[in-house]
């Protein structure tokens, strides 16, 4: 029992920048059906505020890259080097309990703010993103769309330059994605961080990355970058970023 | 509705059988004898019933702290998990019924030994449930605390606690229909009041209507209590229930 608890080595260097950093990373599992290679030989690179889309297959290991980063896990070889950073899940994982607003500036509690005082500090990114007027609201009176909001903000509300986004806005219906994705645009032109971003729609790693990585199948590796050198707000009929997504479908070896 | 339909059946059944069966008053009394008991004896029922109510009452309020208690230490400590979850465990397996008497000639003739009897029975559902609902929350959220370097206190502060309330309010409600039992054991292991001293001397002079009436009014606090809980956790706790209610419309 005892034995299990204690760490291996870590290989995750948390550095004051807002840069991440893997290399060689490799990373498995002990499952049922014996070892599982989710990660093996994934060598990527993020810089200051630049935001990266990752793309792949289910079950590349796109969420075990984002807790290598977070720190939630360490990597069996290579080495992981990144600024603080906050995971955001792909459910919303608000508090049942807690009313909309309180769940924004969860983070600011934790860091023991006071709640008047941390309420005040989440309420100005709470309304700009919308959400004015469902201050107290518990969270199974919001709908979908409006609970990744304030599951954002609680991501934001955390202070960290680097921010693990694993498909926030997978469980969306076409319209309200659309929105999210809008609103995920204005907060990061108002705020600039550093921006991890899985996802599963090529389109939404077009239309909101700096560059898009593409991972192999398990074990998974880098095996194309597309840097997006197009200005924002973004268009998605520009004839330029639909080019883009077809390159970028053709590397995930989907045929058109 | 339906279970008062049901209950009425059942009485009108033990009514004809009581009556018609030819078995002696003494043995079974009819619902109507027992009603008139209630009736004749209400003052004596009545002071009887104060003294078991605020055994229960007090009894359970130990009974829920100490189950709490016992939840978190064994919740936060492997050392106490593993040394004191067994012996938790193990006295459950107490006879209480023997160990009872020797309770009241520790503790004395009052309070004391009916508190320790009725906190003995009742705090190990409230243990079991609580630590279920402490070890039951999501680790997907205890990843996210972590990423928001959560504290472990704040951990158990912001989501654990919270998390295992609605764990609690149901050990409670478990707690409740023991403790009326565990109450009358203690009075009957020695006690000069109260409704389990009650059906003690009714028995012996032949009033068994009156201790029947007795055991209705206990029944009826159980049920009462039990009900205050469930409401008491839907005002206190509306998020737990929402899916609930949701279900139902359905
Ligand atoms: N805790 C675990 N224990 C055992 N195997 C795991 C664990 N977590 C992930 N895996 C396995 O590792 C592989 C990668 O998992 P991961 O969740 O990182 O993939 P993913 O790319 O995020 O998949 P998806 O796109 O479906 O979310 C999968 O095959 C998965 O079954
Ligand atoms: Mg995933």
């Amino acid at each position: 029992m005892t034995a299990k608890t204690v760490a291996k080595p870590s290989h995750r260097e948390v550095n004051g920048s807002a840069e991440i950093s893997l290399n060689d990373v490799a990373r498995s599992y002990a499952g049922r059906n014996g070892q599982v290679q989710a990660l093996d030989g994934l060598s990527l690179h993020v810089g200051a505020g630049e935001v990266v889309a990752v793309v792949g297959p289910s079950g590349c290991g796109k969420s075990t890259l984002l807790e290598l980063v977070c720190g939630l896990q360490s990597p069996d070889r290579g080495t992981v080097s990144a600024g603080p950073a906050v995971l955001m899940p792909q459910r919303d994982l608000l508090l049942p309990w807690a009313c909309a607003l309180d769940n924004a500036a969860l983070p600011l509690r934790i860091a023991g703010m006071g709640r008047d005082q941390a309420r005040d500090q989440a309420r100005p990114l709470f309304e700009a993103l919308g959400l004015e007027g469902f201050e107290r609201s518990r969270p199974d009176e919001l709908s979908g769309g409006m609970r990744q909001r304030v599951a954002f903000v609680r991501t934001l509300m955390s202070g960290k330059p680097i921010l693990a986004l694993d498909e926030p806005f997978a469980g969306l219906d076409a319209l309200t994605r659309q929105d999210a994705q809008a609103w995920l645009v204005d907060a990061l032109t108002a705020q600039p961080r550093t921006v991890l971003l899985v996802t599963h729609d090529v389109e939404e790693a077009v239309v909101l990355a700096d560059r898009v990585v593409v991972l192999s199948p398990r074990p998974g590796h880098q095996i194309a970058a597309l840097p997006i050198a197009l200005q924002r707000p973004r268009k998605r009929t520009d004839p330029a970023l639909v080019a883009l997504r077809e390159e970028a479908l053709i590397a995930l070896g989907v045929d058109r | 509705m339906r279970a008062f339909l049901l209950a009425l059946v059942l009485l009108v059944a033990w009514q004809a059988y009581a009556k018609l069966g030819g078995i002696d008053d003494f043995l079974l009394p009819a619902p109507t004898e027992i009603a008139t008991a209630m009736f004749d004896d209400a003052g004596l029922l009545w002071s009887d019933f104060q003294v078991t109510a605020a055994e229960v009452l007090l009894g359970i309020l130990v009974a829920i702290f100490l189950g709490v208690a016992c939840a978190l230490s064994i919740h936060l400590s492997q050392t106490l998990r593993q040394t004191v979850y067994p012996l938790l465990i193990a006295s459950q397996t107490i006879p209480i019924v023997i160990i009872a008497p020797l309770l009241v000639a520790w503790l004395g003739y009052d309070l004391a030994p009916k508190l320790a009897i009725i906190a003995l029975v009742c705090f190990f559902p409230v243990t079991v449930t609580a630590l279920d609902g402490l070890r039951s929350v999501d680790p997907e959220v205890r990843k996210l605390m972590r990423t928001l370097d959560a504290s472990r206190l704040e951990v158990l502060r912001r989501v654990e606690l919270p998390w295992a309330l609605p764990a609690i309010f149901s050990g409670a409600r478990i707690a409740v229909t023991v403790a009326v039992i565990a109450a009358v054991l203690a009075e009957q292991a020695g006690s000069s009041r109260g409704l389990g001293h009650l059906i003690l001397q009714a028995i012996p002079q032949f009033e068994t209507a009156r201790a029947y009436a007795a055991v209705v009014i206990l029944a009826a606090f159980a049920v009462v209590l039990f009900s205050l809980l469930t409401a008491a956790e839907r005002l206190a706790l509306p998020w737990a229930h929402r899916s609930q209610v949701e279900g139902e419309r359905s």
